[in-house]
């Protein structure tokens, strides 16, 4: 999830090369072999949509038995799924905002200072990327232990700010580096203070930035079981709950939930495919047009 | 003078990140290498007796999760490059106009949870699931045949999941291909294979290094896909390591082992950049 994130950044500015034929010499096996990877891509998403709809026999939902709506009637019915489901969004809002944070204001001294020690401020804010998350939960379990701290809400939130701030500074330094300084300065030169230009000139600029990143770490976080299972303690967690209950069987609400995030994730794609060609902004002037 | 007080600007904005990560990132991990030289229990606590041993014992206890885990590493990592790498020249190449659609229709299942994905494939693979129940129904295949708590499921769980991590690098490499260097090169009566392996290969290398290593990585100290759809003879370090800090509570073991693991995911990824011959990369 990580990588795909910025990889939508990097999809919001489509790179025009009029003057670059298209290369014209294929046929058209490499696209047809394209769309098979894609419907291998998409064929466990179209599992999980399927036995949510499913009247399983048995506790394993693996063989579709009969269709039914019951799954989504009583999906809230059950209070481990919301419970669990209401702490990861709040460790996921909390955590976003506390990461954006530090990571907007590193990726702002990073691209815009000079100073010492920048290239080991680089090389230690990539080393948490380049560890395997197992190895940052168990860190992070043994230094609990040591020196007694109870593992609760509060440390799955550091667990999950730890992990966030290096992919925040990357796609916030995405958006930084291509700034232009001298905007800043021009306001300055027309009567500005430091703070009232960052607010209205420089922020505005780098706000896709610090958005998509705050997307970006919403998810992982929400997402995350490994460094989360080490330091929840007893604290009730959605990925826990997932884990948990395909232990005692696989039921129809995992489904659901995988179908409604999955749903959750196609309207933003929509949303920036059809903001990247413009037509929301066609829409809202026929909207305001019929008004 | 400017020049001072910009410089104290800077130093205060890293200054509550580098805090944090300091705290929870740098201490946690000194802290568990001064515990895989401990020794005790957990009731009792342990103490530092630099007892070295922890990474002798639990290399020759578990040596076979360890290979094993960078062996599955190395095949997820081939097979999706070779499952992306067509994919990524298709999209960079022919996308057009609608490369950003592909592109994010490649990305869209991966916002399903980890872990509802990966059950998925168990319920895809599952004995008599939608597609071996189907097979079997069919008379195509024996009744006792299986793939789930085997490791092709493992492998095709772990493949799967870090796919993505693997496309991206590539098609950004591919994506910024200069179009005219291809042009050249056809200028120069090079043909159609010869442009490939001698303009495109080349010129995507980055993406390709650094593609392995995104899926590399975590492929390797991952327990989610062995858990849940492989058995005993699967078993990879990352399970162990799990299990000794979680059932046995044996800190020591599970920090070494934890050590071990980087360890191999170094020597792992310093061969792989000296077989690429480009050392520029990794700075």
């Amino acid at each position: 999830m990580a990588v795909a994130h910025t990889g939508v950044q990097a999809g919001e500015t489509p790179r025009e090369r009029p003057n670059q034929p298209e290369v014209k010499h294929h046929g058209p096996w490499l696209g047809i072999y394209t769309a098979l990877v894609m419907a291998y891509l998409f064929l466990p998403v179209v599992v999980i949509i399927l036995f949510g709809f499913n009247d399983p026999v048995g506790r394993f939902n693996f063989v579709f038995n009969r269709f039914t709506l019951d799954n989504y009637r009583t999906l809230f019915e059950n209070e481990e799924l919301t419970t669990s489901l209401q702490n990861s969004l709040s460790v996921a809002a909390i955590s976003t905002l506390v990461a954006v944070t530090f990571g907007t204001l590193i990726a702002l001294a990073l691209t815009r200072y000079r100073f010492r020690g920048r290239s080991s401020l680089n090389l230690f804010l990539f080393v948490p990327m380049a560890t395997p998350e197992i190895v940052l939960g168990v860190s992070l379990l043994a230094l609990f232990v040591t020196v007694n701290v109870g593992r609760g809400f509060v440390t799955i939130l550091i667990a999950h700010i730890m992990f966030s701030i290096s992919y925040v500074v990357v796609t916030v330094k995405a958006r930084t580096s291509g700034l232009d300084t001298n905007l800043e300065d021009a306001a300055q030169d027309l009567g500005a203070t430091p703070l009232t230009s960052f607010w209205t000139v420089t922020f505005p600029l780098i706000f896709p930035g610090i958005l998509a990143a705050g997307l970006l770490v919403f998810i992982l976080s929400l997402d995350d079981y490994v460094v989360t299972v080490f330091n929840a303690g007893g604290t009730a967690m959605f990925p826990l709950w997932i884990y948990g209950a395909s232990r005692i069987g696989v039921p129809p609400e995992v489904n659901i939930m995988g179908t409604l995030i999955f749903a959750i994730g196609a309207v933003y794609v929509i949303i920036v495919l059809l903001r990247e060609r413009g037509l929301l902004g066609d829409l809202q002037k026929y909207a305001s047009r019929r008004i | 003078m400017r020049d001072a007080r910009r410089r104290r600007v800077a130093y205060l904005l890293i200054l509550p990140g580098v805090l944090f990560l300091t705290v929870f990132f740098l201490v946690p991990m000194l802290t568990m290498l001064s515990t895989s030289f401990q020794d005790g229990t957990f009731e009792q606590g342990f103490t530092f007796t630099g007892r070295w041993q922890n990474y002798t014992d639990s290399f020759a206890a578990y040596d076979t999760q360890i290979y094993r885990s960078l062996l599955y590493g190395l095949i997820v990592t081939v097979i999706t490059l070779a499952i992306s790498f067509p994919m990524a020249y298709w999209i960079a190449f022919r996308g057009g106009r609608r490369k950003n659609l592909y592109l994010l229709l490649l990305l869209l299942p991966f916002f399903t949870p980890f872990i509802i994905r990966t059950l998925a494939w168990k319920q895809i693979l599952a004995d008599n699931g939608i597609l071996l129940g189907t097979l079997k129904d069919w008379g195509v295949m024996p009744d006792d045949f299986q793939l789930l708590a085997t490791p092709v499921a493992v492998l095709g769980g772990l493949i799967y999941n870090f796919l993505p991590f693997m496309a991206l690098p590539l098609y950004v490499a591919l994506e910024r291909l200069d179009h005219s260097l291809l042009d050249a090169a056809s200028d120069l009566y090079s043909n159609r294979r010869q442009a490939f392996f001698k303009v495109t290969l080349p010129l995507a290398l980055p993406g390709v290094f650094a593609g392995s290593l995104l899926t590399f990585i975590p492929a390797v100290g991952d327990f989610i896909n062995a858990e849940l759809l492989g058995s005993v003879n699967t078993t990879m370090i990352g399970n162990v390591i799990q299990r000794e800090f979680q059932t046995n509570l044996d800190f020591p073991s599970g920090s070494a082992l934890s050590f071990l693991l980087m360890a191999g995911i170094l020597v792992g990824v310093f061969l792989y950049a000296r077989a690429l011959g480009t050392e520029e990369l990794t700075g």
